[in-house]
């Protein structure tokens, strides 16, 4: 039996509808003694959004996984690394500084960042590059929104984001296994494309330490790891960004890293992904299955050569 | 090679007794794996988790078994000689269920795309290389294979190891995305166990009258 299409929801899959209603509930008792310590201020805390015309009716991941097996490499290379030493990051008081390009550069603070946009819930694909797949309900907002705050110039081109150093707090950042900070970045059109998300909570609750409180980008048709976790500062460019994975490894990481079952990765084949918690493989679609959406960010670019 | 056995005869029980420790402890990573898919103990991704964990047991094993002659020589160890038939193929055998794992919860045994996967992926190929070197290992463990080939080409042959080894740890390398830490650690544990051989055969060759 193989699942024929992305809608294909196993019935073991499905959550029984009496417990789906008291998710934020169950939240609330398991995880809260946890959450309770790391929530940012009462007046942050994101409520639970609007919907979205984004959001995919895919059952998401369960909040046990999509918060137990995470790629944060400050905390650590393995799964279960960031679920364990996250706790230890600051976030509160947190700054988001912008400047490059633009006429007004600011430093806002994350109340200021809350109040700039309603939050709608998305829930969204997530393809991680090593051939796995969640479904995540984000709790977010435009980041076109929080861009338009700082009126770029029109030499800006792309856009760079650098995300938190807290030496003290990170014990993956002691090693060089890449270079810290980690910085991504997008062009400007993909920065400015609806599906793109900064995100502040996920589960209708604030956002994990783990899955980059207390914000992050959400890029849904690219490879997970060029949506930046704990952003502290945004950058407009005229100049493509070189991303930390590039510098690490330029042969294998591209600066567009949009998923694509064609193009693979030198190492390995991107053309299916194993969805968290299913036992079959799945056929990895085009953009991660938002190609309509975004297909004419890309036309007359050869995606094979820009990967 | 069977080693020489010299021990006084209220000993002679202590070899089946050492054989069956190390065979239980032997078998429980796999418990562990089986174990760990009944409770669901082996995190959001358990088949990762699992074909990723036979290989690095199939690794430790490799090293274990290239640990009991540098034990022999520098430590004047023998006992690590009578479990090394032992831990060889157990090695072999938690090679052989990683490489079923990764034709199975990988692949689905999809001949076309396992092959190409085969011949395109450098760690891959690497991997197969190394499982096939360990084969004719394994088929010529027991005593019957030693006294038909003969000790001096069956030694001669299971020196395949040395490069099943370099192999499998290449294997390790090629499969990581940026944090070489482990595998580097395998690394410099094959190195030693290589280079302790080295400094033997140097050593015996400076002084050929003694031993």
């Amino acid at each position: 039996m193989k699942p024929s299409s992305e809608t294909y929801i196993p019935p073991s899959e499905i959550t029984p509808q009496n417990l789906y209603n008291r998710r934020r509930e169950f939240l609330r008792l398991s995880a809260g003694l946890a959450l309770a310590g790391f929530l940012p201020p009462a007046e942050a805390k994101p409520g639970s959004g609007k919907a979205s015309v984004f959001s995919t009716t895919e059952t998401p991941t369960p909040f046990k996984q999509v918060t137990g097996y995470n790629n944060f490499y400050e905390f650590g290379t393995r799964k279960e690394d960031p679920a364990a030493y996250a706790h230890q990051l600051r976030i509160t008081p947190w700054t988001v500084l912008i400047d490059g390009l633009v006429r007004k550069p600011k430093t806002l603070g994350l109340d200021d960042i809350l109040k700039i946009a309603p939050l709608e819930d998305r829930i969204y694909r997530l393809r991680c590059v090593e051939g796995w797949s969640m479904v995540i309900p984000w709790l977010g907002f435009p980041l076109a929104a929080l861009l338009r705050q700082v009126d770029a110039l029109g030499s800006a081109k792309y856009v760079e984001f650098v995300t938190a150093v807290q030496p003290d707090a990170m014990p993956g950042v002691r090693h060089k296994i890449l270079d810290w900070p980690y910085v991504e970045g997008l062009r400007l059109d993909e920065a400015m494309h609806p599906l793109s998300i900064m995100a502040v909570g996920l589960y209708g609750d604030a956002l994990p330490k783990q899955n980059g409180a207390p914000l992050r980008l959400v890029v849904p048709w690219k490879y997970g790891f060029k949506s930046g976790k704990s952003i502290v500062r945004i950058r407009f460019t005229e100049q493509m960004p070189h991303s930390s994975w590039m510098k690490a490894n330029p042969a294998e990481y591209g600066f567009y890293s949009n998923v694509n079952p064609n193009v693979d990765h030198p190492r390995w084949s991107q053309a299916k992904e194993r969805r968290i918690g299913e036992f079959l493989k799945r056929k990895t679609l085009p953009f991660n299955g938002y190609e309509q959406q975004v297909t004419q960010l890309y036309t007359g670019m050869d995606l094979k050569k820009h990967f | 090679m069977r080693p020489q056995l010299q021990t006084p005869a209220q000993w002679r029980l202590k070899p089946l007794w050492l054989k069956a420790l190390v065979f239980i402890s032997s078998a429980m990573p796999l418990g562990w794996y089986a174990f760990g898919i009944q409770a669901d103990s082996l995190g959001a991704n358990p088949i990762e988790a699992i074909t990723r964990g036979l290989g690095t047991w199939a690794l430790n094993f490799l090293l274990m078994t290239l640990a009991a002659t540098p034990l022999k020589h520098f430590a004047h160890w023998t006992w690590p000689l009578l479990i090394r038939r032992m831990l060889g193929l157990f090695a072999f055998f938690y090679a052989s269920l990683h490489l079923l794992s990764y034709l199975w919860f990988d692949q689905f045994f999809d001949w076309p795309s396992i092959i190409k996967d085969i011949f395109k992926r450098p760690f891959i190929t690497v991997g197969m290389a190394t499982f096939l070197l360990l084969c004719p290992l394994a088929m010529t463990s027991t005593d019957g294979a030693i006294r038909r080939l003969g000790l001096p080409r069956w030694k001669k042959l299971h020196r395949l190891v040395y490069l099943a080894g370099i192999l499998a740890v290449l294997h390790y390398f090629w499969m990581v995305k940026a944090d070489m830490r482990t595998p580097l650690m395998y690394a410099v544990g094959l190195t030693l166990l290589l280079g302790l051989r080295a400094v033997w055969l140097l050593h015996k060759h400076r002084r050929p009258n003694r031993q």
